[in-house]
C-alpha cells in the first residue's frame, strides 16, 4: 500500500481561469443573461401584438441614452485597464481603474435617473411603460450590483489582497461588469434603436 | 514542494478536519454535502407528505357527487398547493438531495465545488417552502392552479395575497434551484477524481448535469413571468392586460418556456438514478451507456422546443401548433432509446428481484403508459378534445409518479442503507411496492376514462347522474391505497433505524465508488483519493478489466480541507483545491432574503429595503476572505 501525502507538485487553489470560481461566475452570467432574453422576448412579443403605434408615445429620446451608452462602454475599458494593471502587479493602477469605473457607473445611474424623471409615461401608464421601466430598471439594478461588487473588491484592493497571480475575485467582478455593459448595448439596440428601423 | 509519503492514512486528522462542529453552530453552519443531501431528502419528503394530505382532501371531496367538505375556494387552494408542493418542493429538491449526497461519493471527491453555495441552496429551499406554506396561516394560499393563468390571477379577479405568495414564493425557490444547478455543473466539470473521464461517470451525473443546464437557461423565464405578475398586481403595471397593450398569452408563453423544460428537470436525474440502479440488480453493466447518456442530453435540449404543446387550445396559428406537435412527438425517440437500454440490460442480465428493483420495474411500466398518453396529447386534434380534463391529469400523474416518485422510492430503498448504515425490510418493502403500484394504477388509470367522459380538471364537486361516480370512487380508493404504501414505508424507515440489519459497505454488491466507503461514510468521504480506471470500479475483477481502479493507494491530501481539481474531459488532476470551512453566512443570507420577501409580500417597503441591505451585507461577509491558517500559508507559492 503506497500512500502519498501530497502527490505531485500541484498548485494549491491557483486563481486562474480554470478555477471553479471562474466557471461559477460564467454560469451565473449565463442565467442572468437568460433573464434578460426573456424580458426582451416579452418586449418584442408585445410589440408584435400592438394594435396602435409602438412605442405609443414616440421613440425614446437618444439625448441622454446615447451619451450614457458611451459612458458605460468607456467604463468597461477602465475596468479592463485596472485588471490589466494587477496582472502586472501594479496596485496603484488597479485602485485607480476601479475608482474611475465606479464613478462612471454612478454617472450612468444618475443620468438614467434623470431620463426617468423626464419620461412622459410611468410603469402604470401602458404595457410599453411597464416594459420600458422593468427592462431598464432591472439593468440598472445590475449596474448597482456591479458597483457594489466594485466597492467590495476596491476595499480588498486597498487592503492589498490582490497580487499579479492571485486576483480571481477581481477578474470575476470585471467579467460581470463587462456582462452588464453588453446587456446594456443589447437593451439600447432593442429599446432605443429598433423602433427607429421600422 | 517535496513529495512526502506516509505509512497509513491519517484518518483521525482527516476526520478532525472535515467534521462539522457540534451544537447549534454546527447545525446552522455545516457545509458537509452529506448532511445537506440528507436534509434535502427529509425536507422534500415532509413536503411530499403535505402534498399527499392535500391530495387526500381532494380525493375525499370527489369520492362521490355533490360533496361539500371543502367549498370551492378551499378546494382551489388545496389543488393549487398540491401542484406547487409536489412540483417545486418535492420532485426537484428530492433529486437535488440525492445528487448532493451521492455526487462527491460517486466521483471520488470530498465535497461539492461550492460547499457554502450548497448550504445556501438548502436553506433557501427550506425557507421558500415555509414562506409559501405560511399562506395557509392567513387563509390565503395560492388558488390559481400551479400555472396561475392570467387574467384570473390579476389583482382585479384575485384581490387577496394568494397569488402574491405564489409569485414571490416561486421567485424565492428559483434562487435555491439556480445556485444549486451552478454548483452541480461546476462540480461535474472540475471535481471528479483523477481518471474518472467523461465516459466513466455514473448516469445520474449526466441526468443532473442536463437538468442543471436546463435550469440555468429555463428558470429565468419563470422568474421573469412571476416578476411581471407581481408588478401587475402590486404596482398596477399592464404586462398581461390587453386593454393597455399587454397580452394574457405572454404569461402562458413565459410560463411554459420554463414549464416544459421543468418536466425534464424533474425526471432526468430520476432516470439517471434508475439507470445506475438497474445494472446492480441485473448483475451486469448498463447496455448502451453512451446512448443513454446522449439521450438524456437530447431530451433536455428538445425540452426547450415543445412549450407550445401546453397551449394548443389558445388559437395559435396551425403552422405553429403543427411544428410543436412534431417536436413533442420527437421526444419519444430519446425516451425510447433509454427504455430499450434498460430492457436490454435486464434481458441479458440475471435479475435479482429485491425491493428497489421492483420499484424500477414499476417505473418502466408507468413510464411507458405515461409516454403513450403523452404522444397522444402531442397530437393537436386529440389534445383539443382532452385539454383541461382528467385525461391530462392522468397523463401527468403517470409521468411524474412513474418517472419521479418510483425511481425516488427505489433510490430510497437502495441508498438509505448507505446514509443510515441500516437496511430496510425486504418484506415490508414488497408490501410498500405493491400498495404503491396498485394504488397508482387504480387511482390514475381510471382518470383517462373520466377525462374522456368529459370530467373537467379542478372542479370542486360534480352533479350525480353524469356517470362519473363509480370512476371517482375507484380513483379515490386507489389514492388511499397509494397513501397506505407511503405510510408503511415511513414506518419501515423508522423501524429500520432501530432494528434494521447493519448494511455494511456494499450490501447490494454494486459497482460504483460510493459503495467502497463505510455506511454511513466518514466526514472526509475517502481517506485516500481514488484513481479511477473504469466505469464500474468495484466490478473490475469479474468483468476482466485490464486496468484496476486504485482504492486505498495514492494521494491523501490532508493539510486542511483539500480535494483535487481536475480537467473537464480526461479528469487529470491539475490543482489541489482548498475547500471552505463551515460558515454561518449561507443561513444568514437565506434568512435575510426571507425578510425581503415578506416585505415585498405585504408591501412593507422599509422591511424589504432593510432585508435587501442585510442581504448585501451578508454577501459581503460571506465573500470577505478569512485569514489563512499557518499550514495553508506554508503552501502558498512564492510571489515572483
Amino acid at each position: 500500500m503506497t500512500l502519498v501525502a501530497r502527490p505531485y507538485d500541484l498548485p494549491i487553489s491557483p486563481q486562474d481561469l480554470r478555477s471553479p470560481g471562474r466557471l461559477g461566475m460564467m454560469l451565473l452570467i449565463a442565467t442572468e443573461a437568460s433573464f434578460f432574453v426573456y424580458l426582451l422576448f416579452s418586449y418584442f412579443y408585445l410589440a408584435s401584438m400592438a394594435r396602435g403605434s409602438w412605442p405609443p408615445d414616440g421613440n425614446p429620446a437618444l439625448r441622454l441614452s446615447l451619451p450614457n451608452t458611451i459612458i458605460l462602454i468607456v467604463s468597461s475599458g477602465t475596468m479592463w485597464w485596472a485588471e490589466a494593471g494587477i496582472k502586472r502587479g501594479q496596485q496603484g493602477r488597479l485602485r485607480l481603474g476601479l475608482l474611475v469605473t465606479l464613478l462612471l457607473g454612478l454617472l450612468f445611474l444618475a443620468l438614467q435617473g434623470l431620463e426617468y424623471s423626464h419620461q412622459k409615461f410611468t410603469p402604470a401608464t401602458h404595457a410599453y411603460g411597464s416594459l420600458f421601466f422593468t427592462i431598464t430598471g432591472f439593468h440598472g439594478a445590475h449596474v448597482a450590483a456591479g458597483l457594489l461588487m466594485n466597492i467590495f473588491v476596491q476595499a480588498r484592493a486597498w487592503a492589498g489582497h490582490f497580487t499579479a497571480t492571485r486576483h480571481l475575485a477581481l477578474s470575476n467582478v470585471a467579467l460581470y461588469w463587462h456582462f452588464v455593459d453588453i446587456v446594456w448595448i443589447i437593451v439600447f439596440l432593442s429599446l432605443y434603436i429598433s423602433p427607429r428601423l421600422g | 514542494m517535496a513529495i512526502t509519503t506516509t505509512p497509513t492514512a491519517p484518518v483521525e486528522r482527516l476526520a478532525r478536519t472535515w467534521e462539522t462542529a457540534p451544537g447549534l453552530y454546527g447545525i446552522l453552519a455545516t457545509v458537509d454535502h452529506k448532511k445537506i443531501g440528507k436534509r434535502y431528502i427529509v425536507t422534500a419528503l415532509v413536503f411530499f407528505l403535505a402534498g399527499g394530505i392535500e391530495a387526500a382532501f381532494m380525493r375525499t371531496q370527489l369520492i362521490h357527487s355533490n360533496l361539500h367538505l371543502l367549498d370551492a375556494e378551499e378546494y382551489n387552494q388545496i389543488f393549487t398547493m398540491h401542484g406547487v408542493t409536489m412540483l417545486f418542493l418535492f420532485a426537484s429538491p428530492i433529486l437535488s438531495g440525492f445528487s448532493n449526497y451521492l455526487w462527491p461519493l460517486m466521483i471520488g471527491a470530498r465535497d461539492m465545488a461550492f460547499p457554502r453555495v450548497n448550504a445556501l441552496s438548502y436553506w433557501t429551499f427550506l425557507l421558500a417552502g415555509i414562506f409559501i406554506y405560511t399562506s395557509f396561516l392567513i387563509g390565503q394560499a395560492p388558488d390559481g392552479g400551479w400555472f396561475a393563468y392570467v387574467p384570473m390571477t390579476e389583482r382585479t379577479y384575485s384581490p387577496g395575497l394568494n397569488i402574491d405568495f405564489y409569485a414571490l414564493g416561486l421567485i424565492f425557490i428559483t434562487i435555491s434551484t439556480t445556485v444549486g444547478a451552478v454548483n452541480f455543473v461546476v462540480t461535474f466539470f472540475k471535481m471528479r477524481a483523477p481518471g474518472m473521464s467523461l465516459n466513466r461517470v455514473p448516469i445520474i451525473m449526466w441526468g443532473t448535469l442536463s437538468a442543471s443546464v436546463a435550469i440555468i437557461f429555463a428558470l429565468p423565464a419563470l422568474s421573469a413571468a412571476c416578476v411581471m405578475l407581481y408588478f401587475d398586481r402590486r404596482f398596477g403595471m399592464h404586462f398581461f392586460d390587453p386593454a393597455e397593450g399587454g397580452h394574457p398569452l405572454l404569461w402562458q408563453h413565459l410560463f411554459w418556456m420554463f414549464g416544459h423544460p421543468w418536466v425534464y428537470i424533474i425526471v432526468l436525474p430520476a432516470i439517471g438514478l434508475a439507470s445506475d440502479m438497474i445494472p446492480t440488480f441485473a448483475r451486469r453493466p448498463l447496455a448502451g451507456y453512451t446512448f443513454v447518456a446522449l439521450s438524456t442530453i437530447t431530451t433536455a435540449i428538445l425540452g426547450f422546443g415543445v412549450w407550445v404543446h401546453h397551449m394548443f387550445a389558445t388559437g395559435l396559428p396551425m403552422l405553429a401548433t403543427t411544428f410543436f406537435s412534431a417536436a413533442s412527438m420527437m421526444i419519444a425517440i430519446p425516451s425510447g432509446v433509454s427504455i430499450f437500454a434498460w430492457i436490454a440490460t435486464i434481458w441479458h442480465g440475471r435479475p435479482v428481484f429485491r425491493t428497489p428493483f421492483l420499484f424500477l420495474i414499476g417505473f418502466i411500466v408507468l413510464f411507458v403508459i405515461g409516454g403513450v398518453s403523452g404522444v397522444m396529447t402531442a397530437a393537436v386534434p386529440f389534445d383539443w378534445q382532452l385539454t383541461d380534463n382528467y385525461f391530462v391529469v392522468a397523463h401527468l400523474h403517470y409521468v411524474l409518479i412513474g418517472i419521479n416518485v418510483f425511481p425516488v422510492f427505489a433510490a430510497l430503498y437502495y441508498w438509505l442503507p448507505k446514509m443510515t448504515g441500516r437496511m430496510l425490510s425486504e418484506r415490508y418493502g414488497r408490501w410498500v411496492f405493491w400498495l404503491m403500484f396498485i394504488g397508482a394504477n387504480l387511482a390514475f388509470f381510471p382518470m383517462h376514462i373520466s377525462g374522456m367522459l368529459g370530467m373537467p380538471r379542478r372542479i370542486y364537486t360534480y352533479q350525480s347522474g353524469l356517470g362519473w361516480d363509480t370512476i371517482n370512487l375507484i380513483t379515490s380508493i386507489g389514492a388511499y391505497v397509494f397513501a397506505l404504501g407511503v405510510l408503511l414505508f415511513l414506518l419501515d424507515f423508522f423501524r429500520s433505524l432501530v432494528v434494521g440489519p447493519e448494511a455494511g459497505d456494499n450490501p447490494w454488491d454494486a459497482p460504483t465508488l460510493e459503495w467502497s466507503v463505510s455506511s454511513p461514510p466518514p466526514p472526509y468521504n475517502f481517506a485516500v483519493i481514488p484513481t479511477v480506471r473504469s466505469r464500474h470500479p468495484l466490478w473490475e475483477d469479474r468483468l476482466g478489466e485490464a486496468h484496476h481502479t486504485l482504492l486505498g493507494t495514492g494521494p491523501v491530501l490532508d493539510r486542511g480541507r483539500e480535494t483535487f481539481g481536475t480537467s473537464a474531459l480526461d479528469s487529470d488532476a491539475y490543482e489541489i483545491l482548498q475547500m471552505p470551512e463551515d460558515s454561518i453566512w449561507p443561513v444568514m443570507l437565506a434568512a435575510m432574503m426571507t425578510v425581503t420577501f415578506y416585505g415585498l409580500l405585504f408591501g412593507v417597503w422599509w422591511l424589504a429595503i432593510l432585508g435587501l441591505v442585510l442581504v448585501i451585507l451578508s454577501l459581503a461577509g460571506w465573500c470577505w476572505p478569512t485569514p489563512l491558517r499557518e499550514e495553508e500559508l506554508d503552501l502558498l507559492p512564492e510571489e515572483g
